[in-house]
């Protein structure tokens, strides 16, 4: 199977991405291990920036500062300058394609104050923001035709001789049958690795870095990996994301005296910091939204109160809502440049998988949205003027033979089970390369990982059977994520003083 | 507590002690604790996704916001090809959004959208498309090309939406398997997730299509036939 540009992933950015790759002519093909609208993207709710000003002034040099100031020193100034400056366009193209944004009494695109920002200056559709971005987008795809396989999961890249990619090695989660897409470039938009932290993270049971591992392997460049952000408002119990448009609207964060203890609407590593503060001394935390009223309640953050009474049993207008800060988003990922370009020929990354040096050590609330839109599209227009204008797309799809991980799979024993283990990895990052890091935690971190991979060849599957594996494609995405985790602790080790999202402690 | 799982040939019963659990979270337990072959889809654990919508006690439900009770017997959708266990290929399903054409055609600079102009089809734009009113439709039993609610629900999306300049084309879509094929028979509105009512969108869409010239065709030709016999009109 051949095509132009392959594109793995099908949230905001990969399918972004699709768009301006066949915009600019391209054959263009998109995979991915869900649906294209069951991804990450569906999940972010707050909002997506740009300095529009339409409720109060507001200005991109404000974004840019906003921006440079929460990402530590670790951010490219061109970079975030690109982004914020694109942002207006962005919102107005999603505007064109029909997003339902929320709207002001005259009109215009509603915005609303997300943490660390000097403005009111995320755009939203109530709190389903993502969803709605994502949705249209996939209804974009089917207009513009771009052809979509479900359910198909990244094994590796294939390399050609000179170490070029050209294409995919993916498994066909229906059929079990490994399938070969070539193709002349490759687009990764395979999302972040919070589930490394299993339980103690909002995101969906697909987040675990397939991507990022895959490109690792064929010899891409990582950056950042260490900077992982924790969200301050996670359910106590369940981990699963309260908004930080709560605290946008006027949340307020308290301790079980009842006491206001941070500025809610400071960047979120300083406020998950303090919360966890709470938490070791003993305290437990509260986000308290009662006084927003159960009419605004309803208009502006259903799916809040939804969540609150489903997973802790508290209703959100008349009760606190037990939250602790949990990890949410991962700044680190594929180095890539402002072309989205990464460091192997004929590989390209956007989204939560790249690293685009526009977030640092710590995104604001709303960048995350805003930069799959611009970056996606960046990522689709370089690679379709990859596969038309470099030369190196003339070669054809030789590549180099290898065993995959599959192969070595039909060796592995079962006698320790991988699920128990993913339980404890999850536990153990939480509590050693989590909030709070010290130096002998993470080496203790490191060393257990290194015991893991070696365990590994004794955990392997217990259902052997072809269709529809999900016991084998949990245990594909385990190994994922130990190679993803070995990344972060190194890197964490590496960096020696605090920055953003990375905070450690003399012992 | 019991619950029954129904797998390749039949049923399982697997007993579980998860107080106050999410079916998501027992049919976890299983798989991890119990039995590694057990599939279904999950993705956001928090009702977003769509991806683990199934059947229990033959109403339609997404796993991650249903409280399991004793006893319950759990089946995946109907109307959709099994892959495996609660796993079912969607892709026949998501084909009629493309053949309702659920997208904004020509986009129309004019518009303004107002506060109250959002609210006309903010609920629309809430479906997940966890297929759950495509399960409970009846209609599918007897045409299986039938476009089915959320893409009908799709399609009144973009036809309420002021910034969509061609919304008659639209109405011309659904004329064949579409609106009229419907029997309003509400059964989509109960089960969806998202509180919205398909049946509702499509009787607006029905109003659209007779202010655009079309009639029902089943009504019609019993007057003087003028219709052909895939119920378009041939006017």
């Amino acid at each position: 199977m051949k095509t132009d540009v392959l594109i793995i992933g099908s949230g905001g950015a990969g399918l972004t991405a699709a768009l301006a790759a066949k915009d600019a002519g391209a054959d263009v093909r998109v995979i991915t291990k869900e649906y294209p609208t069951r991804s990450q993207t569906c999940m972010a709710q707050g909002g997506m920036n740009a300095a529009l000003g339409n409720v109060s002034h507001d200005s991109i040099e404000d974004h840019i500062q906003n921006t440079l100031k929460s990402a530590h020193g670790e951010a490219d100034e061109e970079a975030v300058r690109y982004m914020c400056s694109e942002a207006p366009n962005a919102v107005a193209w999603l505007d064109e394609i029909g997003v339902c944004f929320s709207r002001t009494p005259e009109g215009k695109i509603a915005q609303r104050r997300l943490g660390g920002a000097s403005a009111p200056r995320a755009c939203y559709a109530q709190d389903y923001t993502g969803l709605k971005i994502l949705h249209t987008l996939y209804e974009r795809c089917l207009k513009k035709d771009v052809e979509m396989f479900s359910e198909r999961y990244l094994v590796d890249l294939l390399t050609k001789e000179d170490g070029s990619i050209c294409g995919a090695l993916i498994l066909n989660m229906r059929s079990g049958e490994l399938e070969h897409h070539f193709a002349k470039c490759v687009v990764l938009a395979s999302g972040g690795y919070s589930r490394i932290y299993d339980k103690y993270s909002t995101n969906s049971t697909a987040s675990t870095g397939d991507g990022i591992a895959a490109a690792s392997r064929a010899g891409a460049k990582l950056l950042g990996m260490e900077f992982v952000q924790f969200h301050p408002t996670g359910l106590k119990n369940s981990s699963i994301l309260i908004s930080e448009s709560a605290r946008g609207e006027g949340g307020y964060l308290l301790n079980s005296k009842g006491e206001r203890f941070t500025n809610e609407l400071a960047p979120r590593d300083e406020v998950s910091r303090a919360i966890n503060e709470q938490i070791v001394a003993g305290e437990e935390v509260f986000l308290d939204i009662r006084h927003l009223g159960e009419r605004f309640i309803d208009e502006n953050l259903p799916q809040e109160r939804k969540l609150a009474l489903l997973y802790e049993n508290v209703d959100p207008v008349k009760d606190l809502i037990p939250i602790k800060a949990v990890a949410h988003y991962t700044m680190g990922g594929i180095e890539v440049d402002n072309k989205s370009q990464t460091s192997v020929s004929g590989l390209f990354a956007c989204g939560e998988c790249a690293n685009h040096k526009v977030h640092g050590a710590n995104r604001l609330g709303g960048n995350s949205l805003l930069e799959i839109i611009v970056f996606g599209r960046e990522a689709g227009k370089s690679a379709a003027n990859f596969v038309f204008c470099d030369e190196k797309c003339q070669n054809d799809f030789d590549f180099k033979k290898e065993k995959s991980f599959l192969d070595a799979l039909i060796e592995y024993k079962n006698e320790i089970d991988f699920y128990q283990k993913r339980t404890e990895l999850g536990e153990l990052f939480y509590k050693k390369v989590g909030i709070i890091r010290k130096e002998s935690q993470l080496q203790e971190a490191k060393q257990e990982i290194e015991l893991l991979k070696k365990q590994l060849p004794l955990m392997g599957v217990k259902d052997t059977s072809k269709v529809y594996n999900t016991n084998l494609m949990e245990f594909i995405e385990f190994r994922n994520m130990l190679d993803i985790c070995e990344r972060v602790v190194s890197s964490a080790l590496a960096r020696k003083k605090s920055c953003g999202a990375h905070f450690v402690v003399e012992e | 507590m019991k619950v029954h799982v129904k797998r390749e040939s039949d049923f399982v019963a697997y007993d579980v002690e998860l107080p106050d659990a999410t079916l998501l979270e027992v049919l976890s337990s299983i798989k991890t604790e119990q039995d590694n072959s057990l599939a279904f889809s999950s993705g956001c654990r928090s009702s977003v996704c769509g991806s683990c919508s199934m059947r229990v006690n033959e109403k339609e439900v997404l796993a991650c916001a249903y409280k399991v009770q004793d006893g319950d017997v759990i089946e995946p959708l109907k109307n959709i090809e099994v892959i495996r266990d609660l796993v079912v290929n969607m892709d026949k399903a998501l084909e009629t959004k493309k053949r309702a054409k659920t997208w904004l055609q020509t986009y129309n600079k004019e518009a303004k959208l107002t506060h109250e102009d959002e609210k006309i089809n903010a609920l629309q734009s809430d479906c997940i498309l966890c297929g759950s009113c495509y399960s409970a439709c009846p209609v599918y039993a007897v045409n299986e090309e039938f476009l089915g609610p959320f893409a009908l629900t799709g399609v009144w999306k973009y036809v309420s939406d002021k910034r969509e300049a061609q919304p008659k084309e639209k109405i011309d879509t659904i004329q064949t398997n579409g609106v009229w094929d419907c029997t309003l028979c509400n059964e989509c509105t109960l089960v969806c997730p998202q509180g919205i009512s398909s049946k509702a969108d499509i009787e607006k869409l029905r109003m659209k299509s007779t202010m655009a010239g079309y009639a029902d065709p089943s009504f019609t030709q019993s007057f003087d036939g003028g219709f052909g016999f895939d119920g378009s009109p041939s006017f």
